[in-house]
């Protein structure tokens, strides 16, 4: 390597002393803010942060630019009201809500309308390249649940565009980066924020960082389930470590089952095909060919939906005289009915059903507007989606339960604990709507960045500080795996968590299972009480998958608890033993804590904040 | 449906390493990185790998099989004969840190030293205006997914570590290049890209554009248009006569130098 920074004795890239000379063998930093995440949500907070004047760190797993942000597809929904001018916050917090099936907190709900625009915006001025309209505005696009078309897009590859410049803005303004990094504590000084620990995954050394404000923005949980369009990272991280330091989670039994992940061959199993090409016109098709939404049209969305192939084509044109196709209903709606005709015997040859937009849609048209989904299915499965169907079913997508914060600064119940993104609960309630996550990362990134940063300015002098006993355990907690013998390895437990989780706490829920489940985590748990990583420190993707095997085995437990005393079927929550929604636990979260002992998870009900009176007219 | 494949990877660190065999079961449709995988489960839990998305998007899982640099999550196993042995090994371009993973820092410090996008002012009504034909120049650039591919192959910096200093490579040209196409930017990037950057170094051999996972035309639609525009400007007589006697210091778009 050339020494170009090498000036200060630092490793260039991480920023790392490789010296080993720091006392204990450690590095120690000190921080206004700390944010955990480089995807959407922490870059935009970490952003604010710089931006409002505090000393801001980004700590990632990853290098920067590969969080899982990089693959969201459809677009960011915001009410910009580029195509349709009736479209404004109002009309996306109604949609919000009805998609969340009224479970949402509503004020998350209301500031994520009302500033999404602003926040689509900005990364225009940063140097964001969006598909145009006509006119030259920002392109809006039609998804699920969404009146009107309403998702700024960069052809089938947002996620991209979003994370590069959020990306290149925090480098622009020198925020400083700690790449291949991965926190595993949060420590506190009473009941506040005091630093964080950490371990460079590249030399497995430890970091301590001095810090009072910590904000989690680690993303999702969905590598607890087998079939899953998430990447390595997403292990519950966030959720975890804010369970461990005292917070509490709210929504954990509502996951979201994408209804098209793809499904053959099987090593992309899972992986995302995009909403947008139902968007775009592609529809779904049983084996018989029968084009089946129709028969899925629920009452709650009956009045909105089109009910013959005749409105529901020609809505595409014209909104004002025609209803929805059923294909856009909201996302658990569509993977039910998809996951109902494939249990009947009526799915195609690799277990998938059809989705179709070659028989629609001109071979240039999906070219340029899908242009990912393109090469994906062409590099991938052989598959030319100009000309043929797409074998497709639902894959884990999305954790709707997060972490409980306050909804307008994002703070935890511990102070200068925030959570943002997918890591937090509330906004989306027991369903999201696609296109409102992108929304979701850029406007309460930005919130908790800066409410972040103004707590650790109001402190001044009197900062909380890091208990040198907790360091210690911290670093004994990280090694404990290489202290173990004739143990199993990580893999297997992963694995068989991923199988299980899979089975028995799936799309659809019954006690029964739920209850096995929870007995399979025990003993899963036993298991990587002993678990052994062989090899050493430096690299080792075997130990770091055995430090983050405990937030999925904690994670999983949150959702399972939830899903099991919840007897209703609501958003992404269905139970086959109790079918219906039920207005009574409408009216009600269920919230997770770690136990007293550490080892295991309580839960309790606390009822849902109520909406003001002149928010509830959208809803008459 | 099943066999034995007989993959071989590099095992080591800085100080030194070697290939070596890992037999391992594979199946019908997978994908280099799922052998890998597989390895790691069963037989090698602490090898090094990168990689995050498994779908072609996020450019982690960069390496080198049989010598061609490919993204392992794209390099399908039935493109290779059955009885075919298949060897990774790390992006050679960049130091080994342990197995194959690299130190790609040479990367982040490069894109440290462009300066980023700066528009001006918004319309009166709080919107941009760009013609849809106009960004698609710059979306071309911004499919990059940052594997460092390009960078791993461009022969002006893959033998000759000395030139890593003034070269920034094939993937900091796109941006470049992307910048200097973007409708509503304001800053003029033409002399860093010459100077700083190390434009005037690439030959134009095309081995960028044959290995980006995302088909960019890098050498057509980037860098030779950038070298065009470089030359433009350095041998404009009115923009030389202009800068001379100190009436203007803007170029013909009306860009100021950062």
């Amino acid at each position: 390597m050339t020494d170009m920074s090498a000036a200060n004795g630092r490793h260039p890239m991480t920023g790392n002393e490789l010296s080993g000379e720091a006392a204990g063998g450690m590095e120690r930093h000190d921080y206004d803010v700390v944010v955990v995440g480089a995807g959407g949500a922490g870059l935009r907070a970490a952003i604010a942060a710089h931006e409002a004047g505090a000393r801001t760190a980004i700590v990632c797993k990853s290098l920067l630019g590969k969080a899982h942000t990089v693959m969201a597809e459809g677009g960011i929904a915001a009410a910009m009201g580029n195509r349709w001018p009736e479209d404004n916050w109002e009309v996306h917090f109604r949609d919000t809500m009805r998609g969340g099936k009224m479970l949402n907190n509503w004020r998350m709900a209301q500031l994520h309308a009302q500033e999404a625009p602003e926040r689509v915006q900005e990364l225009e001025d940063w140097g964001a390249l969006f598909d145009r309209t006509d006119d030259g505005l920002i392109s809006q696009r039609d998804f699920g649940g969404h009146k009107y078309a309403r998702l700024a897009h960069v052809g089938d590859r947002t996620g991209l565009e979003m994370i590069r410049t959020l990306q290149q803005r925090a480098v622009a303004l020198g925020i400083d980066v700690f790449m291949e990094c991965t926190v595993t504590d949060v420590f506190r000084d009473g009941d506040k924020v005091a630093g964080a620990f950490a371990y460079w995954r590249e030399s497995g050394r430890f970091i301590v960082f001095d810090a009072p404000s910590v904000i989690l923005a680690t993303g999702g949980i969905g590598k607890s389930f087998k079939v899953t369009s998430n990447s390595w990272e997403y292990t519950g991280d966030g959720h975890a470590l804010a369970m461990r330091a005292g917070a509490s989670l709210i929504n954990m039994e509502f996951v979201q089952f994408h209804p098209t992940g793809m499904v053959w061959p099987p090593s992309v199993k899972g992986l995302l095909v995009t909403e947008s090409v139902r968007g775009d016109g592609g529809i779904l098709k049983n084996s018989e060919g029968k084009r089946f939404m129709f028969d899925y049209i629920p009452e709650f969305f009956r009045a909105e939906t089109a009910d013959t192939v005749e409105e529901a084509d020609a809505w595409y044109d014209d909104k004002k005289n025609n209803r929805r196709p059923p294909e856009l209903l909201p996302r658990d709606e569509v993977a039910r009915a998809i996951n109902s005709e494939i249990k009947a015997g009526r799915g195609t040859p690799h277990g998938g059903i059809y989705l179709d937009i070659a028989s629609r849609r001109t071979p240039e048209f999906i070219r340029k507007r899908l242009p990912s989904m393109y090469h994906q299915f062409k590099e991938l499965a052989d598959v030319d989606i100009t000309a043929e169907p797409m074998e497709i079913g639902p894959t884990c997508h999305y954790v709707m339960g997060g972490v409980e914060v306050d909804a307008d600064t994002q703070e935890s119940a511990v102070t200068g604990l925030y959570a943002v993104g997918e890591c937090s609960g509330g906004m989306h309630g027991s369903n999201r709507l696609g296109g409102n996550s992108l929304g979701d990362l850029l406007v309460f990134g930005k919130r908790a960045g800066e409410h972040a940063s103004t707590y650790a300015a109001s402190l001044a002098g009197a900062r909380p500080r890091v208990d040198e006993a907790d360091v210690r355990a911290a670093q004994a907690s990280a090694l404990a795996p290489f202290e173990v013998e004739g143990g199993e390895n990580p893999y297997t437990i992963q694995s068989d968590l991923q199988q299980s989780m899979n089975d028995l706490v799936g799309i659809i829920r019954t006690r029964a299972e739920l209850e096995e489940s929870l007995d399979a985590i025990e003993v899963f748990k036993q298991r990587a009480a002993t678990m052994v990583v062989e090899g050493h420190r430096q690299y080792n993707p075997g130990w770091h998958l055995a430090l983050d095997l405990r937030n999925m085995l904690i994670v999983s437990e949150c959702i399972a608890r939830a899903a099991l005393a919840r007897e209703e079927s609501r958003g992404g929550h269905t139970r086959d033993d109790f079918p219906g929604p039920d207005p009574e636990w409408g009216t009600k979260n269920l919230v997770v804590n770690l136990n007293e002992a550490g080892t295991g998870v309580d839960l309790h009900e606390k009822p849902l904040p109520e909406m003001p009176e002149e928010l509830k007219g959208y809803f008459a | 449906m099943s066999y034995v494949l007989k993959l071989r990877i590099w095992r080591g660190d800085k100080d030194g390493g070697e290939v070596k065999d890992y037999p391992v079961e594979v199946s019908e449709g997978e994908v280099v990185l799922d052998a890998i995988h597989r390895v790691q489960g069963t037989q090698a839990g602490d090898l090094a790998v990168r990689w995050n998305c498994k779908a072609g998007k996020c450019g982690s899982c960069s390496a080198e099989v049989n010598g061609r640099p490919r993204l392992m999550c794209m390099c399908r196993l039935s493109d290779f004969a059955e009885d075919e042995t298949i060897t990774v090994t790390p992006m050679r371009t960049f130091p080994v840190i342990r197995d194959l993973v690299t130190d790609v820092s040479f990367n982040y410090e490069k894109a440290k030293q462009l300066p980023s996008a700066q528009l001006g002012p918004r319309d009166p009504d709080g919107k941009r205006r760009m013609a849809q034909v106009d960004v698609e120049r710059g979306q071309e650039f911004r499919k990059c997914i940052e594997c460092f591919l390009c960078q791993d192959v461009c022969h002006v910096v893959r033998d000759h570590e000395d030139n890593k200093e003034s070269f920034a490579g094939p993937r900091f040209f796109l941006r470049y290049a992307e910048l200097d196409m973007h409708p509503l930017d304001t800053h003029d990037r033409r002399e860093l890209a010459q100077g700083a950057a190390g434009l005037g170094m690439c030959n134009i051999t095309k081995c960028c554009t044959e290995v980006c996972p995302e088909g960019i035309k890098i050498t057509d639609n980037a860098i030779i248009p950038m070298k065009e525009r470089v030359v433009d400007k350095k041998f404009d007589p009115l923009v030389w006569l202009g800068d001379k006697i100190g009436l203007r210091n803007k170029d013909n778009e009306g860009r100021t130098e950062p």
